[in-house]
Formats: C-alpha cells, sequence, structure tokens
C-alpha cells in the first residue's frame, strides 16, 4: 500500500522523457517555420540533444526513485537501456543525413520522429505499470510506421510503412489483451503489485487467465523485437525502411522488448519462470534457427542483416530463457554491442549504396577491401563482431548469454546457439570474400563520407572493439543495473 | 626482462602498426621492415630461451588481473614449460623464413600481407603461452582471421572455397570447446576455483560422464585442428590453395595448436577420459597415416602431395601423444618440431618451383637435377628428412614415437602406424624421382635457374636444423624432458604404464623407470640421443633406408 500512498509526484525519473519531448515539438515548429531547403542543421541539433539527454540519464545512475505511484521508475535498469536507446538515435541521426540527402527526400520531422521513438522506448525501460510500458511501447511504434515509410518517393518504403503498421498494429492488439487479461488475474497493472500477488498464488501455472495474460503479452513484445514466429514483418521492413531508419529500428526498439519483456518476466513472474522459460527455449531455437539458415540465401545486404538480426534476437532470448544474473547482464550488454555493430554495418551499406537504394547487393562490395581499406576494415569489424568472433563485443556478449544458459544448466541451447554462430559465420564471410578476394565488377563512384558519418563509423568501432578487449567497463554496469530487477 | 613473452607476443602486433605508416607502393620497404620485426622476435625469443630453466615448472610467468565480472574472472596468465618452449621457439624461427620465401611470390597488396603475417604470429605465440583458458580461446580463435584472408586473398585459384572451409570448419570445432570450457569452470567454480587459469584445474577431480563430455567437445576441436582423419578434409585444400608462406606457417605452426591442444588441455584436464579414449583416437591416427599416405602416393600435384603427408605426420604425433609415456610424448612433441621444419621446407621447395613454372603438376616436370644441382640437393635432404632417415630429425621422433607406443598397449596399432614409414618412403622417394631424375625433356624446364641467393638463405637454416635435430637432438629432448614427465603423471594411469614397463622393455634401456622420478636430465645412453649406438633398432623401425 505505501507505493500507492505517495501522492508527490516527482518529476525527476521522467526529466530526460521531458527535455527531448519538448526538444522534438520545437524542432517541430523550426521545420515549419524556420529557413526551408537545408534541412541539415536539423540533424546536428537533435545529435547536440541527444548527446544533452545522455548526461541527464547518466547522471541519474545510481539512484532509485520510483514516481507516479509506482508506475514510473528511475532506476539502473532503465538508465542503461535509456542509454542504448540514446546511442542508437544518436547513431541514426548521425548517418541519416547524407542518406536523406541522396535519396533528396524531405527530411525535416525525421529528427523530431527519432526523438519521440526514443521517449517512448524509455518509457517501456522505466515503466513499472502495464500501462506505462504500454504507452511507451505505442509512442514507439507510431513513430516507427512513419519512420519505415519515410521515403515517400520509394514503393518499398511505403510498402514497408504499411506493413509494419498493419502487423504492429495486430500484435498490439494482442499485448493490450494480454495486459487486460492479467489485470484481470492479478487486478493490478503495477509490475511490482503482480509480483506480490503472483507470488501468493498457490499455484500460479494453474490460474488460466494469469497464464494466457502471460502469453499474450509475450506474443506482444516478441513481436516487436522479431522473434520467430512472429518475424514475417521484419525482411520485408528492413528492407524497404530507409536504410538509417533499419539501422535504427535493428537496435534501439528490439532492446526496448527486450527491457519490457525483462522486467514483466523477471520481476512480476518469477514464479512462472518454468512455464514461460519452456516456451522460450523453443522460441530461442527457432529463431537463432530460421534466423540463420534463412540469412544464408540472402543476396540483398539489408535482408541478409535483417534475417541476421532476428537470430540476434534468438541468442539474446537464449539469455532470457536462463534469466539468471549472469545471462540478463549478458542480454543488456548484447544489446548494447548489437546497436554499435549492426549500425556500423548499416553506415557502412549507406555509403556503398546509390540513390534510390541500389547497389544495396552483397556482390556490390566486390573489391571494396582494396580501394577503400579504412571502410572495408570498419566492415570487417562489425561483421566478425556479428558472427561473434573475438577479440569483439560481440564475442563477449555470447559468451555470457550461452554462459548463462549454461550456467542455469540449458546445455543443449547453449550447443545450438554455438552451432547457429558457426552456421552464421557463412553469411558475414560472404560479404568479406566480396570485399576481399573479388575484383569489382564494374567501377563506380565512391560516396564520399561525411563528418557526420565518419564519426559514427569511430564510435562504432569503437564501441565493438573496446568492449572486446576490455569488457569490464561496460560488464560492471550491466551487472549493476540488472541487480535491481 | 620478466615481461619478455609478452613481448615476444606483441611485438609482431607494433610491427603491424609499423607497417601502417609504410606507403603500400613502396613494397621492398614492407618486406625489410616485416622481416626485421620477425627477426628481431627470433631474437627476443632466444633470450626465452637461454634463460630457461630445464625444470618442470611454468616460467617467465605474467599474471594480470584482466577481466572480472559476474561469475568469470579472467586473468592474463601467460608462462611457458618445457612443452610450449620448443613450440614458441618454432614459431619465431619460422616467421622470418616465411617472410622472406615472399619477397617475389607475393607481389599484390604486399603491405595486407605483411600485416597478415605479423598478426598471425601474435595469435600463435599467445595461444602457445596461455596459461588461461580463456585468453587461450581468444588466441586460439584471432588466428583464424589472419590465415582466412591469407589463403583468400592471395591464394589459387579455389580459394574461397578453401578459405571459407578452413574457417567454418575450426570454428564449429573452437565453439563446442567454448561452451565446454564454460561447464567446466562453473564445475571449478563448485569446487572453489576462482578464474580460468589452467593450472587450478588440474587438480579437479571430474567424475568420468563429465569428463567424457568435455574431453570430447576438446578432442573434436583439435581433432579438426590438427587434423585427425576423418576431419581432414579441409587441410588439403587450404594447403594447395594458400600462397607458400601461408602453407608454410599453416604446416609448421597452425597444425601443432591441435597437438599442442591435446598435451597442454585435453590430457591432463581430462585423463581418465582421456585413456579411455585413447584406443579409439589411436585407430583414428594410424587410419590417418595409412590413408594419407595411400591418397598422398597417388596425387598428381605435389602440393597437395606434401598436404597429405602432413596428415600422415600428424597422425603419428597423436599415436606418440596417446601412448601416454615419456618416450611417446617426447616423441610427440620432437615429431611436432622436426613436422614444422621438414614440412615447412617442403612447402618452401614446392614454391621455389612453382614461381619458376606456374605450375606444380608432377607430370611437368622430370630431370630437374641436371639443370638445379643446389635444389636437387636441398630438395634430396628434406625428403629423407621427411621420411625419418637416421641423421635426420625425422628419425629421432619417429623412433621414439614408435618405441613409446609399442611400450604402451597401442602395441599392435604401432605394428601398423609402422608400415607408415615405409609408405612415406615410397611416395616422397618417388615424387623426388619423378621430378628431380629421368630425362630433362619438357623444354620450359631446360631453362630453369637454380636456387639464387635469398632461397639459399631460406634452406639453410632449415637444413642445418634438420642435421642438428637429427644428430644431437639431446638438448631439445632435455628441456622439455621435465614437463613430459610431469604430463605424463597427470594422467594417472599408473597401473597401464606399470604393466607396459617390464613387458615392453629390452634390457639395457633405462629410460622407462616410472615417471617423475628423475627430475631434470634424460639418463645418459638413452639410445635416441645416440642413434648410432643403436644400429639394430634402425633397422628394425627403418626398413625403407635400405632402398
Amino acid at each position: 500500500m505505501d507505493m500507492i500512498s505517495i501522492p508527490v509526484v516527482n518529476m525527476t525519473p521522467i526529466l530526460p522523457e521531458i527535455f527531448l519531448s519538448a526538444l522534438a515539438m520545437v524542432l517541430l515548429l523550426i521545420n515549419v517555420f524556420g529557413p526551408s531547403g537545408q534541412k541539415s542543421y536539423l540533424a546536428y541539433i537533435s545529435f547536440f540533444g541527444i548527446v544533452a539527454t545522455a548526461v541527464l540519464v547518466g547522471a541519474g545512475w545510481g539512484g532509485h526513485i520510483e514516481s507516479f505511484s509506482g508506475s514510473v521508475v528511475l532506476d539502473n535498469f532503465a538508465t542503461f537501456f535509456k542509454m542504448i536507446f540514446l546511442l542508437a538515435a544518436g547513431l541514426a541521426v548521425l548517418i541519416s543525413d547524407q542518406y536523406m540527402e541522396r535519396e533528396g527526400c524531405n527530411h525535416g520531422e525525421l529528427y523530431p520522429l527519432i526523438l519521440f521513438t526514443v521517449v517512448g522506448m524509455m518509457f517501456m525501460a522505466s515503466g513499472t505499470d502495464l500501462m506505462t510500458i504500454f504507452l511507451g511501447l505505442e509512442v514507439m511504434s507510431v513513430s516507427l510506421y512513419v519512420l519505415a515509410g519515410f521515403n515517400r518517393a520509394n514503393k518499398k518504403s511505403n510498402e514497408a510503412g504499411l506493413k509494419y503498421f498493419l502487423l504492429g498494429a495486430f500484435s498490439t492488439g494482442f499485448l493490450l489483451y494480454g495486459m487486460a487479461l492479467t489485470y484481470g488475474a492479478t487486478g493490478t497493472t503495477r509490475i511490482y503489485k503482480i509480483a506480490s500477488v503472483v507470488g501468493q498464488m498457490t499455484l500460479p501455472s494453474a490460474n488460466i487467465m494469469l497464464v494466457a495474460g502471460m502469453l499474450l503479452m509475450m506474443t506482444g513484445f516478441l513481436f516487436k523485437i522479431a522473434a520467430v514466429p512472429f518475424h514475417m514483418w521484419t525482411p520485408d521492413v528492413y528492407e524497404g525502411a530507409p536504410t538509417p531508419m533499419t539501422a535504427f529500428m535493428s537496435a534501439g526498439p528490439k532492446a526496448a522488448g527486450f527491457a519490457a519483456l525483462l522486467r514483466i518476466l523477471l520481476v512480476a513472474m518469477p514464479t512462472l519462470q518454468v512455464e514461460w522459460s519452456q516456451l522460450l527455449w523453443v522460441l530461442a531455437v527457432l529463431t537463432m534457427t530460421v534466423g540463420n539458415i534463412t540469412a544464408l540465401r540472402q543476396d540483398n545486404i539489408k535482408r541478409m542483416l535483417a534475417y541476421s538480426s532476428i537470430a540476434h534476437a534468438g541468442y539474446a532470448l537464449v539469455g532470457l530463457t536462463a534469466g539468471n544474473g549472469t545471462a540478463t547482464a549478458g542480454i543488456l550488454f548484447y544489446m548494447l554491442s548489437y546497436t554499435f555493430m549492426n549500425i556500423g554495418a548499416f553506415a557502412v551499406i549507406i555509403l556503398i549504396a546509390k540513390k534510390g537504394e541500389t547497389n544495396g547487393n552483397v556482390m556490390d562490395f566486390a573489391g571494396l577491401g582494396f580501394k577503400r581499406p579504412v571502410l572495408a576494415v570498419a566492415m570487417t569489424i562489425f561483421l566478425f563482431s556479428l558472427a561473434g568472433m573475438p577479440p569483439t563485443a560481440g564475442f563477449i556478449g555470447k559468451f555470457y548469454l550461452f554462459s548463462g544458459a549454461v550456467q542455469k544448466g540449458y546445455i543443449w541451447l547453449a550447443v545450438i546457439g554455438v552451432l547457429n554462430s558457426a552456421a552464421s559465420v557463412y553469411y558475414y564471410l560472404r560479404v568479406m570474400v566480396y570485399m576481399y578476394m573479388k575484383e569489382p565488377t564494374e567501377e563506380f563512384e565512391w560516396t564520399q563520407v561525411t563528418a557526420p558519418v565518419a564519426l559514427a563509423l569511430i564510435i562504432a568501432i569503437a564501441g565493438t572493439m573496446i568492449p572486446g578487449i576490455v569488457p569490464s567497463i561496460i560488464l560492471e554496469y550491466a551487472q549493476e543495473a540488472v541487480k535491481l530487477i | 626482462m620478466s615481461n619478455v613473452l609478452s613481448l615476444t607476443t606483441f611485438l609482431p602486433i607494433l610491427g603491424v602498426l609499423l607497417l601502417l605508416f609504410i606507403p603500400k607502393d613502396s613494397k621492398s620497404v614492407l618486406r625489410n621492415v616485416t622481416l626485421a620485426v620477425t627477426l628481431v622476435n627470433f631474437l627476443v625469443s632466444l633470450t626465452i630461451l637461454s634463460g630457461f630453466q630445464t625444470n618442470a615448472e611454468f616460467q617467465f610467468i605474467e599474471n594480470m588481473p584482466w577481466i572480472a565480472a559476474g561469475p568469470f574472472v579472467m586473468r592474463y596468465n601467460i608462462g611457458i614449460d618445457g612443452i610450449s618452449l620448443w613450440l614458441v621457439i618454432l614459431t619465431t624461427f619460422i616467421m622470418p623464413i616465411a617472410v622472406l620465401s615472399t619477397y617475389t611470390a607475393v607481389e599484390e597488396k604486399v603491405k595486407e600481407y605483411m600485416i597478415c603475417l605479423l598478426m598471425l604470429e601474435t595469435g600463435m605465440l599467445g595461444a602457445f603461452i596461455s596459461l588461461d583458458l580463456f585468453l587461450f580461446y581468444i588466441f586460439w580463435e584471432v588466428m583464424l582471421i589472419p590465415m582466412y584472408f591469407m589463403i583468400g586473398i592471395w591464394g589459387g585459384k579455389n580459394k574461397i572455397y578453401a578459405a571459407v572451409k578452413f574457417f567454418i570448419y575450426t570454428m564449429v570445432g573452437s565453439l563446442l570447446m567454448l561452451v565446454a570450457l564454460i561447464f567446466l569452470y562453473f564445475k571449478g567454480m563448485e569446487a572453489g576455483i576462482t578464474d580460468f587459469g589452467l593450472l587450478q584445474f588440474f587438480s579437479l577431480k571430474l567424475d568420468m560422464t563429465t569428463q567424457i563430455w568435455l574431453f570430447l567437445a576438446f578432442a573434436f576441436a583439435f581433432a579438426i585442428k590438427v587434423p585427425m582423419f576423418p576431419l581432414h578434409t579441409w587441410l588439403p585444400d587450404a594447403h594447395t590453395e594458400a600462397p607458400t608462406a601461408g602453407s608454410v606457417i599453416l604446416a609448421a605452426v597452425l597444425l601443432k595448436m591441435g597437438t599442442y591442444g591435446y598435451v597442454r588441455f585435453a590430457i591432463p584436464l581430462f585423463p581418465d577420459a582421456a585413456h579411455k579414449f585413447a584406443p579409439m583416437i589411436a585407430t583414428l591416427a594410424v587410419i590417418g597415416i595409412i590413408y594419407a599416405a595411400l591418397v598422398a602416393m597417388v596425387q598428381e600435384d605435389v602440393k597437395k602431395l606434401v598436404a597429405y603427408s602432413s596428415v600422415a605426420h600428424l597422425g603419428f604425433v597423436m599415436l606418440g601423444i596417446f601412448a601416454f609415456n615419456v618416450e611417446g610424448i617426447s616423441g610427440g612433441m620432437l615429431q611436432m618440431l622436426n613436422h614444422g621444419i621438414s614440412t615447412g621446407a617442403l612447402f618452401l621447395i614446392v614454391g621455389f618451383i612453382y614461381e619458376r613454372r606456374h605450375t606444380r603438376l608432377i607430370t611437368d616436370f622430370g630431370g630437374l637435377s641436371k639443370q638445379m644441382p643446389v635444389f636437387a640437393t636441398i630438395f634430396m635432404i628434406v625428403t629423407l628428412s621427411s621420411i625419418g632417415l637416421p641423421g635426420t630429425n625425422g628419425f629421432v621422433g619417429e623412433f621414439l614415437i614408435l618405441i613409446g607406443s609399442f611400450e604402451s598397449e597401442l602395441r599392435w596399432w604401432t605394428v601398423v602406424a609402422t608400415s607408415g614409414v615405409i609408405l612415406s618412403a615410397v611416395y616422397m622417394l618417388w615424387v623426388f624421382q619423378r621430378v628431380m631424375f629421368g630425362e630433362l625433356d619438357n623444354p620450359k624446364n631446360q631453362k630453369l635457374l637454380d636456387l639464387n641467393a635469398r632461397e639459399l638463405t631460406i634452406m639453410v637454416p632449415l637444413i642445418v636444423m634438420i642435421f642438428v635435430m637429427g644428430l644431437y637432438p639431446k638438448p631439445f629432448i632435455d628441456k622439455m624432458d621435465p614437463a613430459v614427465r610431469k604430463l605424463v603423471s597427470q594422467m594417472r594411469v599408473a597401473p597401464v604404464n606399470a604393466q607396459a614397463i617390464p613387458a615392453g622393455l629390452p634390457a639395457g634401456h633405462p629410460a622407462m623407470e616410472t615417471p617423475a622420478a628423475e627430475p631434470s636430465m634424460m639418463p645418459a645412453g638413452h639410445p635416441v640421443v645416440a642413434p648410432s649406438s643403436d644400429v639394430n633398432t634402425e633397422k628394425v623401425v627403418n626398413p625403407h633406408e635400405a632402398k
């Protein structure tokens, strides 16, 4: 009861969200009333806004403040995830400008939309009430639907936006239905209250309404993280969406989905762990395998990375299945590493592609290794990290995810995981084969690397390599973050 | 100089940083700088050799905290004993030779090639010196990357297939080993082990089922790398397609990772399981010896022939290691060095004629000895070393392996394996005959030039080592002996050895005293140390010698 009896609304936990929302709205106004034509300055403003927000968020590290009657919390778990979202958004903003100019989009609204997405994701991570999480998810999703279809002149982008919207709306229905059933079974939507109600049930798995609610909620989130069998939208949306938005979508919302899943499953329903972990075991295997096997056959690199992104959700699900300290810290670490390496890879793709999203096949990387060695080395680092080769962050992340599974006794799950990793090596190597071992089929002009993209690449390389060599600098925070949930 | 091991390991990386600042068009500068770096590194490693105390302890230890997060503690924990010492020296010894062999062979993308070579050296050395299981795994995996690029970029016609196959084969094995590593760590944690340090795990008592699973996972990873039959299929492809320096390093050092893995990790960590699987592994080793020899015999491509001969030689090494006695393991270790030198030299020789003629088909050659007498002499010496003629290094190793395994419970395996010695003489001498003797009828061969000064410089150290190790192997065996004895004592299979000693040992062989009795030197008068004193045995083991 004491949670509810705190009437004072403490705004501190949501200061970053308030700041970011205000900034987004100001940007919208500037976009309409400001100087027309070149919109690049909006990108710079957003980037510095994101950096400022990151400082605000970082200042909250170590605190634990519940507010709004226990529907929002500021804790290390939320802070860690907020950093991931801000990082994803920051990198996405950096790589957007050059792309949007090339594609000839009017991209003024892009930046406010990215910021709104981040606000939504932040509420998913810090929400401790099902309603808060739902609202966060909706703010995020609606902005993402627009972002996926942002390139209005491009048919594929339109298709991506519409597909994502229809399927996303459908999955949201599941999610909301699950929340309603959970409310019916427990009488509350506050996560910590659900936890105590479920904890007092003698046999929670016999409560059909609760179990159904949990499963439906899981469906909603698994859709967002692109787990099999809710992954059908991913390749089309990833391929059709503007590349910077694909990069953003593959990192941010996936992390947000995991944040919400972790909090709901581990905080609210730990007594049902036997049930949900059995289900997740199967889904993890399916997700990894379907993602990797399908990726083997892709020629379009964005599609390939879409399937690879499904596979990576599978690796993280291995950690969620284990659900212990090692694995959950592994999920946090992995989501952060994945943000660096995947957005980095997409940044290189942006530089290789030409107007109208052409030149996006693996074959178009032919000869890159010796024509643009720095770019190729960057891509090589990202791909090796995605494949889980040491000494990169991708390896350490997988190591902790699979270690958690082994620690919990899921040895076969870990074995299936590593075999999947080995299979995935093939399609990552394939890009390198083209980059280094084949001659370019035709001469074409290389895009100039603009300063923001170069900065994004440097950040991404540093974020992929440094935690791979000295992982403690990130892992300590990740472990601190999962202690409280 | 307490950091000399780290210095050796990371000096090549410093070399890479240096290379980055050299423009890619100044090819000779790039080559000479790389050569200088590898030579300096060889000299540095010689200080390790001279500072090495002949005992069973790990030396030059550096142990620093590295990662401590969650349940795991990984440390930067390195050190060498008599087993890894020689492999480190072999690596630093082969590297300048490999670099020198690229001077005319690699004209394209020289800078990238040299960077790959240096990164590879760091990876290999790191794997040999790691005493932390996690650190070992990192180096073990990192090694793959430069080798993959070397095969894939500078390789022959089928390079991409070979490179990808090489990478994925090794990756599958090592990832399963990773799971076993994690599992082992948690087992160790229950027993109070605090980090990934290898030495603590040696005293860990595991039940048989656990040992079997873990051993299988480790053994699988190492078996791919050795490579053992039937997991060897990546090797002929990789060897044939790799550029000469790549083949040399692959044969001389990379394959040793597998056998070293057994000696350092799989066997002492899981002794009971290792013992249980010894007959199976010995069977595969013997099949490998015979099968690879037969396949080598019918190859049309000289390089492929040498590649298959590698499989056969490594079969011998495995047989010696799984004899679990001092002779067998010393022989195995010595044969690892011998194979590094002889097969490395063979690949260089193949490289020389390939550079001249751009073909490796045996039928394209014949009568070369008339045109290239120096080359013929060197080729002959290396051939004889490869088939294990007394007086050359190959003999000592093979002989030790065969007595070791004959005295162990692998007696019948030894009998079959010995025929592999004959077969190796058949295919090696036959290829030598077809390439070097006969009519010099191909007009293209009539204009061939003999070895130049650079090529001679490459070969002379190898030839010297062939004879030094063949005639006076004592210093090599002495340095590794205490470590080998310690390993044998770690096997904890005393009954088996005790049985074998009285049965298999002819009178006058003092070498078979129980393990760990004598701390340092091999007893004087050991038959192997002075092969010339043991003429009878030579005849038994090397029937092919009377060709």
